[in-house]
């Protein structure tokens, strides 16, 4: 979903989050999930491809290492539910649904790293109806950045971050990027001026 | 490629460049139209693969319909009779959400002397951004795609090309073959190679993909292949021609079996179909000479007790079904594929602000 960096220039910004912070942040995050759960029980995390799959597989383990209950954990690429496919030039590459159970009447948490718009969870939300009824749908992210264009808001936040739309929220996780870290970056483009960010997450 | 004429031989065809290696390729999809195999690097194999694998997990689901073409065009126009290819496509257009005008010629205002190129302009008049289409004679998909403003896809033309099972073929040897690849593997059609697209597609697919392809079948089914396998072989391809089964099969990891044309037998290529049963049919005593578990494939309708007898057809090694599901998986990657080059509209250089996204 990265637009062409050709003739533009990516200037790294300032550090947000560090590991630790990531780490902390999931702890406390698989904590809300519990209780506003009251247990574990028809819990079922599912992350959005492509770096909500190892967030939502770190809450997992925290939780079993905390109640010493395992939660199943899908993945979910909202690729062909995506409102602007008319839109791009190029069809994103699609990365694969895998729902380890059926979600009836289950409390799915959708997982993803960073919540802006709001599209994405539209567009997850649209394709989960399609695999049956779960009881509730919840979300939980890492960081919020802000101006949503939808009614959607998260029930479980990592860390508010106040940005301005010029702006890219980057998250590295060390299963996808081989390191821990968020990070906010301005894309200068070299031949003008500051043009729109590209959404992330 | 130039388009083949009916009837002219094989050695019209040119060896394709060498493939570009897969990571000096831009990620992505850049083919506006598939007219067939010939253009697609490995690395274009590979994204079509990528997209089919998930395709299937999209057809494993409760509701196997998701809506990434919804408000699409696509019109199936075809010239020729087909149930497989057909409704494959149909099926394929409709999973994606797209709506789906179908045109027989056989029912349509062409009995009463239309052009193709008419059709064509009329069908995109009435809405059609997607056009498939198959036609008796080689090369039509790409005059209507020289004319249509949006993306043609090749259901198959003439004795030329049919891209579309040339790819299913590869993703079902893909699917079923240890390891996951054909490279190194030896595939072997056989049958009436002279007269069949399906072959022709496959020669490119498969030895760009690396397998080691043996044609075979009776001397007169397999003229002007020598020369095209000589030039392959020239580009660094594996690519083998013989008429005998023996040698074939040996030691062969896939056995496709092609249709005798029972409409060709007038030309007096074949003596009888009783003695190409007998001298070339796929039976069980000459699928042993292959590899224990080799896959045999058929891109169908099966002639069973001619080009294959009905126990092979339906035995343990026959993934014949599968070709027919992976099929519909393959058309919608392809078309899933080709709406975006086809769909782009402003966004070309970058998404509009604001339009993917959290």
């Amino acid at each position: 979903m990265w637009p062409s960096e050709a003739g533009k220039e990516r200037v790294t910004g300032r550090r947000i989050m560090t590991a630790d912070e990531i780490r902390r942040a999931t702890i406390r995050l698989s904590h809300e999930i519990v209780e506003k759960q009251a247990g574990t029980d028809g819990l079922l995390l599912i992350g959005i491809q492509r770096r909500g799959v190892p967030l939502a597989r770190r809450i997992a383990a925290a939780i079993l290492e905390n109640e010493g209950a395992e939660v199943p954990v899908g993945a979910l690429d909202i690729t062909f539910y995506r409102d602007d496919l008319s839109l791009v030039a190029q069809q994103p590459v699609v990365k694969g649904t895998e729902l380890p159970t059926g979600i009836d009447g289950r409390t799915v948490v959708l997982v993803d790293d960073v919540l802006y718009t709001g599209r994405t969870i539209r567009a997850a939300m649209d394709a989960l109806v399609d695999f049956g009824r779960p009881q509730a749908i919840r979300l939980a992210v890492l960081v919020d950045r802000g101006h949503r264009e939808l009614p959607i808001r998260a029930d479980h936040v990592g860390k508010n971050v106040p940005t301005s739309r010029e702006e890219l929220v980057r998250v590295h996780l060390e299963e996808t990027d081989s390191e821990d870290g968020v990070e906010i970056e301005r894309i200068v483009d070299v031949a003008g001026p500051v043009r729109a960010g590209e959404p992330v997450g | 490629m130039s388009a083949v004429i009916d009837g002219s031989v094989t050695a019209e065809m040119a060896v394709p460049s060498v493939d570009v290696a897969p990571e000096s390729q831009p990620v992505g999809w850049r083919h506006r139209h598939l007219l067939d195999v010939d253009g697609l690097t490995a690395a274009d194999l590979d994204l079509v693969m990528r997209t089919a694998d998930a395709m299937r997990e999209v057809l494993a689901r409760p509701i196997a319909k998701v809506p990434a073409l919804r408000g699409r065009n696509v019109t199936i126009l075809f010239y020729e009779a087909s149930t497989r290819t057909r409704v494959s496509f149909e099926v394929a257009a409709k999973n994606l959400s797209a709506d789906v005008v179908n045109i027989a010629a056989a029912t349509s205002s062409v009995t009463k002397g239309e052009s193709l190129v008419d059709t064509v302009r009329t069908v995109e008049a009435l809405g059609a951004q997607m056009l498939v289409i198959r036609h008796p004679v080689s090369g039509a998909p790409y005059l209507a795609a020289e004319i249509f403003g949006g993306s043609v896809l090749n259901g198959g033309d003439g004795w030329h090309a049919h891209p579309t099972q040339a790819l299913l073929d590869l993703y079902t040897m893909r699917s079923r073959l240890p390891g996951g690849s054909v490279a190194g593997r030896k595939v072997v059609i056989l049958g009436d190679v002279l007269h069949s697209r399906v072959a022709r597609s496959n020669i490119w697919s498969l030895t760009a993909a690396g397998a080691d392809l043996w044609l075979c079948g009776p001397p007169t089914l397999l003229r002007g292949f020598e020369a095209w396998a000589g030039r392959g072989a020239a580009a660094g391809r594996r690519f083998h021609v013989t008429a005998s089964v023996d040698e074939a099969l040996r030691d062969a990891d896939v056995v496709m079996a092609l249709r005798i044309q029972r409409e060709r037998m007038a030309s007096g290529l074949l003596p009888s179909l009783r003695e190409y049963a007998a001298r070339y049919g796929l039976t069980a005593a000459r699928l042993a000479l292959a590899k224990p578990g080799a896959i045999v494939m058929h891109p169908g309708p099966m002639n069973e007790g001619v080009e294959i007898a009905a126990d092979v057809a339906a035995g343990a090694q026959s993934v014949i079904t599968d070709q027919v599901t992976n099929g519909v998986a393959i058309r919608m990657a392809l078309l899933y594929l080709l709406a975006g080059v086809a769909g782009a509209g402003s966004g070309v250089g970058g998404s509009p602000a604001g339009a993917p996204g959290a």
